[in-house]
């Protein structure tokens, strides 16, 4: 319930509930909804002419004619083979894309839940500095972040000396350039991302309730199974969709971190809209958003937090 | 049982620690590499100390420029972004209006989609639009506006959500009219929520690299500089940047929370 300011008439004195309202209220309810419009209509016409015109534009691109230029101009012809082009020619990327953002969300759940869960019941008094922490990387540049990766994992860098010296890498090993990398790099980057709702939803929750599962008698796992990660869902279902959302479109970590032999989806549709290609860039941008909206719709229909998101 | 137990919230807490210095260790290498003296232009390790790279900042071609046009940008989108999205935010939580349920979703809907989708959908439309031969500054400066705007909303909407309506209505009841209680009472109330916003929208804008880079033509920010750099050899002077980045956003950091302290004494 939202209590509106201003329905109060002047003095304080308030209308008997059930009286019909006089004449006064109507007009103020009438220009308290011109006036919601009016806070409205700035931004809601700025995403409409940058961000609903652009995917409109987005779609109507990929079914140009591929034939055209950018010099020449293109013809909208429904073109649908794009789509078919592109998935035939970069089927792979993409699905390489998923299977990565999709190995890279697992890492951030299985390293973001207990950290989220130590700062919401374990910290103390250092709970905040332990939220500053998780947000300290974004204050750093994205870029110069994972260029500080590539130096961490490089063949000469300390993590490959190290694991060499163990003989868990071999002696012509890399840690760069590889899969592993690329899945760290993206780790790493998205991980505030699923720490900070799950901490919220965790935060949120009554400690008490974990001690009364261990009151009755149930094993901390299972206090675990049906207390606490059924409270913390709506943070588990955030967190996994902002991860896993820009995680699958991202390629600076494919790019600086991997080979190409590790190219992700993104990668090609910059190179290819850089090369003027946009009819079949065009295409495969909506092929990836399709899918990462068939995936989220699936995924949370089964969790079964339609309600949440 | 107890001492299982006492093992095991200690490990979830040492476990909590390693991740987070997992989080925290490349900020800990840019600024070591800071003082880096490389031996080469693809060096990838510690070579020597030195204080060149601070004392030496603008070295790089285009380095200082491209900061400059960076914060330009940032600013902008900042002042734009937080002023339009305040305002939606208001009209989400204060008003009822037709299609406000819609709209209370569809306001995530940008910060769902990819970064990548969104940069060609705007580059689509620039292309469309024959805007294509001049992107640079004013399509970087409309998208940054873009991808921070549902961010100020859903950022401004929580504190609004959460502020107690009485105070307004007790305003109201002292004979304040709306413009003085909304200046008086609701604006600060809301400020923090307002200020963080706009902390938000300035470190996205100045740190977005993918919308940016689909939107730019010649213009380089600071992120597109750094993607130029890594191709050729990093120079050192970008974890410069990156140090003083995370220096200033720690001391934001640390003065909001005194003021905060402060202002619930």
């Amino acid at each position: 319930m939202t209590v509106v300011p201003g329905r109060s008439s002047p003095g304080g004195v308030t209308a008997p509930r059930g009286a019909p309202p006089p004449r006064g209220d109507v007009d103020d309810a009438r220009r308290r909804r011109l006036l919601a419009y009016a806070l409205l209509l700035p931004g809601a016409l700025w995403l409409l002419v940058f961000f609903v015109a652009p995917t409109v534009t987005l779609v109507s691109t990929s079914l140009w004619d591929p034939s055209g230029s950018i010099l020449y101009g293109y013809e909208l012809t429904y073109h649908w083979l794009n789509y078919l082009d592109g998935v035939r020619d970069y089927g792979p990327q993409l699905w390489r894309s998923v299977g990565y953002a999709g190995t890279a969300t697992l890492a951030c759940v299985l390293l973001g839940y207990p950290l989220a869960y130590a700062i919401a019941f374990k910290a103390g008094g250092w709970k905040n500095v332990m939220l500053v922490l998780v947000i300290a990387p974004f204050f750093t540049s994205f870029l110069v972040r994972t260029l500080a990766w590539q130096m961490l994992l490089g063949d000469n860098g300390w993590a490959a000396s190290v694991l060499r010296s163990l003989h868990l890498l071999g002696a012509d090993g890399h840690l760069l350039a590889t899969p592993f990398a690329v899945v760290t790099g993206l780790t790493y980057n998205f991980l505030p991302f699923m720490v900070l709702p799950l901490y919220a939803s965790l935060e949120k929750m009554d400690p008490r309730l974990i001690e009364a599962g261990g009151d009755l008698y149930a094993s901390p796992f299972t206090t675990f199974r049906k207390v606490t990660l059924p409270l913390s869902l709506p943070g588990l279902v955030a967190g996994t969709l902002l991860t896993f959302i820009p995680a699958a479109g991202d390629y600076i970590n494919a790019e600086l971190l991997g080979t190409p032999r590790t190219r992700m989806i993104g990668n090609e549709i910059q190179d290819l809209f850089s090369a003027g290609a946009y009819p079949e860039a065009a295409a495969l941008s909506v092929t990836l958003m399709v899918v990462i909206v068939t995936l989220v719709a699936i995924y949370v229909r089964r969790t079964g937090t339609e309600d949440l998101v | 049982m107890r001492a299982r137990r006492w093992l095991g919230e200690r490990l979830v807490l040492a476990y909590g620690l390693g991740v987070l210095l997992y989080m925290v260790l490349p900020v800990l290498v840019v600024m070591l590499m800071s003082f880096n003296e490389p031996a080469n232009r693809q060096s990838y390790t510690f070579d020597g100390f030195t204080w060149n790279n601070w004392l030496d900042i603008c070295r790089p071609y285009q380095l200082c420029s491209s900061v400059v046009t960076s914060v330009e940008i940032a600013l902008l989108a900042t002042l734009v972004a937080t002023t339009l999205g305040t305002l939606m935010a208001f009209a989400f939580v204060r008003h009822r209006f037709r299609g406000r349920g819609v709209a209370t979703v569809a306001i995530f809907v940008p910060m769902a989609s990819p970064e990548v989708v969104m940069g060609s959908s705007l580059l689509a439309l620039f292309v469309a639009a024959g805007f294509g031969g001049v992107l640079g500054f004013w399509t970087i400066l409309a998208a940054h506006v873009t991808f921070c705007l549902s961010f100020v909303v859903v950022t401004v909407k929580a504190r609004l959500s959460g502020l107690d309506p009485y105070l307004e209505q007790a305003a109201m009841d002292l004979y304040a009219n709306e413009w003085q209680t909304f200046w008086r009472v609701t604006f600060p109330m809301v400020f923090p929520g307002v200020l963080s916003a706009a902390l938000l929208s300035f470190s996205l804008s100045f740190d977005d690299f993918i919308i940016t880079n689909l939107n730019a033509g010649q213009t380089v920010t600071f992120p597109m500089f750094v993607w130029g750099a890594a191709q050729r050899g990093i120079p050192p002077q970008i974890n410069v940047i990156g140090t003083i980045m995370f220096l200033v956003a720690l001391i934001l950091v640390g003065v909001g929370e005194l003021g905060r302290r402060r202002g619930a004494r």
